[in-house]
């Protein structure tokens, strides 16, 4: 046990700690295929009715806010791929709540690794992989079809875009439990940012009124999850004229929400270990 | 046993394993005062506790509801940060190496599992395995000792949820055990047990105390829980250490009394002249005498069973609440009172 406490051993532990758990549930989740099955292939046509409302809406206009099917495909496959990976990996934070509530939370902080990477793998829910799949495979067919000359530059920033995005939403997940360490039915709002925040980038910025894209780019920064390098990448003017290297924030703004996060967590931890529930 | 032995224990073998100095827990609460208004109020609920407990030894945490066993138990395993004084667990700060800690001690909880609860009992215990990096060999031979002597084998692959209330805490004193932990605390063990259970999980710590030398700290209810397991038994109330040595001793301060219930064969008049003893109670034919509890039963029963036509008879030990509420009455007056509460 006494290995060379480095300062990445701390991270090490709480990755494997992290997959030690989810392999374990993954385990369990697939002694019932079947019902495993059943269970992600009605999580992928959940998710995949909002699509069909896109395509519904596509048989009978041809352009939304001067965005074509394609393009629109590109805002809602890289959205729902980046919500679906982060509620994958991280969904379950938003639980902290009932944790704290039942006293539960003790029973983690017994145990030899970080509370944070127990509470994102207890009951690692596989059937989620549905939502991601069905949102790959529309995010695949969008960036064949969009009209965009694939630099590696470009290839670049589309894979920046998914993986910042994914870290946004999972940041918005975090922030959402750490409150939850003082109002333990909070997780309602969080899900308004994550889950309706997904809702709202799915339709091209043009759509929605100018004090609302302002909102999502300053406040909670949801438009660098896809708005912005999307933009950039079908070549087309953001609605708020920023400047152009605004559109390659992405990675670093996903950097500082989640450094936000972190803090935020540590805070809401330190808070429950010093006035216990 | 004497109370001296049991400080000979704690000063002789071994090093100081737990030593607590002067440690607080403060919890700020709002409490309401009218319609909007919020009274910020302190509550102590661990106030001033100081105590050595060595390697090896099996100690009894008692004291009534919201005396602050829990509070310490959980600042104890680093679950709560004190607001004051000094902890070490094995020459560790639990509230600043918490993880480091853990690897070290076994935590059961008597209300709430320590183990996944969907998963099957052996899957949580692969996972302890895992988590804790309990070498194959030392795992293989602490599962078997636990399946063996906590009757496991039958539940090693039902869900921890569909476990009952015994079979879970057993499957929870098996998990806590798995990777050599040095120390075992054990919040309320025995709580809402049947005899048996109760019996089992009694006979089971003593087992891994005596052959692995583990500490054990556990509170309870359960006054039959220190007798039968604990020669060293501390007592707190309102947050302050009130009595710390042999269960004996602890009689002998409150002057408590245990009390033989006995089922004559008719309604009698209360029963008289038996020395040491009194009755405190008729209902019908059976009848209450409260006698010292630091005295042997066998000469009041026998005393009765000669003049009296005795059908049934029971011991009843007297309860915690009991004997701390007759440490208060003899002892000089204390600062506060039960009552005051």
């Amino acid at each position: 046990m006494a290995e060379s406490f480095g300062r990445a051993a701390p991270v090490r532990h709480g990755i494997r700690a992290y997959l030690l758990i989810v392999a374990m549930w993954v385990r369990s989740t697939l002694t019932y295929r079947a019902s495993f099955a059943i269970m992600a292939v009605g999580n992928a046509a959940g998710s995949g009715l909002e699509f069909v409302t896109i395509l519904l809406m596509f048989s009978h206009i041809d352009e939304l806010g001067g965005f074509g099917l394609p393009e629109v495909a590109l805002l809602y496959g890289s959205s729902a791929t980046a919500l679906g990976l982060a509620d994958l990996l991280l969904g379950n934070v938003e639980r902290l709540g009932a944790r704290v509530r039942d006293g539960t939370l003790d029973v983690l902080l017994v145990r030899p690794a970080p509370v944070y990477v127990q509470v994102a793998a207890d009951r690692f829910a596989l059937r989620r992989i549905g939502r991601l799949l069905q949102a790959v495979v529309v995010l695949g067919w969008a960036l064949a079809r969009v009209p965009v000359d694939w630099t590696p530059g470009r290839v670049v920033l589309a894979a920046a875009m998914v993986v910042s995005g994914a870290a946004i939403y999972g940041a918005l997940f975090t922030l959402g439990a750490a409150f939850q360490f003082w109002a333990q039915d909070a997780a309602q709002v969080q899900n308004s940012f994550t889950y309706g925040g997904n809702a709202m980038l799915q339709y091209p910025p043009t759509v929605f009124a100018k004090d609302l894209v302002r909102g999502v780019t300053y406040i909670i920064p949801l438009a660098f999850v896809n708005w912005l390098p999307a933009l950039r990448l079908l070549g087309r003017e953001d609605p708020l004229g920023l400047p152009s290297w605004v559109d390659f924030l992405g990675p670093v703004v996903a950097a500082v929400v989640c450094g936000g996060a972190a803090l935020a967590w540590r805070a809401g931890l330190r808070g429950y270990r010093s006035t216990g529930s | 046993m004497t109370a001296d032995q049991v400080d000979g224990q704690v000063d002789g073998n071994g090093p100081e394993f737990i030593a607590l100095e002067g440690v607080e827990k403060v919890f700020r609460v709002r409490r309401k005062a009218g319609r909007l208004r919020r009274v910020k109020q302190e509550v102590r609920a661990v106030d001033g506790i100081g105590f050595r407990i060595g390697r090896g030894e099996m100690v009894g945490y008692i004291g009534p509801n919201g005396a602050g066993k829990s509070t310490t138990i959980k600042m104890l395993t680093g679950i709560l940060v004190p607001s004051g004084g000094r902890i070490r667990v094995a020459g560790i700060d639990p509230s600043k190496e918490r993880t480091r800690l853990a690897r070290r001690m076994g935590v059961v909880f008597g209300q709430r599992t320590t183990l996944w609860w969907d998963l099957p009992l052996k899957d949580s215990y692969e996972l302890v395995r895992r988590m804790y990096r309990v070498p194959h060999d030392t795992y293989r031979k602490n599962l078997d000792r636990c399946v063996e002597l906590l009757d496991l084998g039958p539940l090693l692959d039902a869900p921890v949820r569909q476990l009952s209330l015994g079979q879970r805490m057993r499957g929870d004193i098996a998990a806590a055990l798995l990777h050599d932990p040095e120390v075992l605390y054990l919040d309320e063990p025995t709580i809402g047990l049947d005899v048996i259970s109760k019996a089992r999980v009694r006979e089971f710590l003593r087992e891994v105390n005596a052959t692995l030398g583990t500490t054990v700290l556990l509170t309870t209810h359960d006054l039959t829980d220190i007798e039968q397991l604990c020669r060293r038994v501390m007592v707190i109330d309102h947050g302050r250490l009130m009595y710390d040595g042999a269960l004996d001793g602890l009689h002998g301060i409150g002057g408590s009394e245990r009390t033989l219930v006995v089922d004559l064969e008719r309604e009698l008049p209360p029963i008289e002249g038996v020395p040491g003893a009194r009755t405190v109670k008729v209902e019908g034919p059976r009848q209450w005498l409260a006698f010292p509890a630091t005295q042997s039963a066998a000469p009041v029963v026998a005393a009765v069973a000669e003049r009296w036509p005795l059908v049934d008879l029971s011991v009843r030990e007297p309860d915690i609440e009991d004997v701390i509420a007759r440490m208060y009455t003899r002892s000089a007056p204390k600062p506060r009172t039960p009552e005051a509460r």
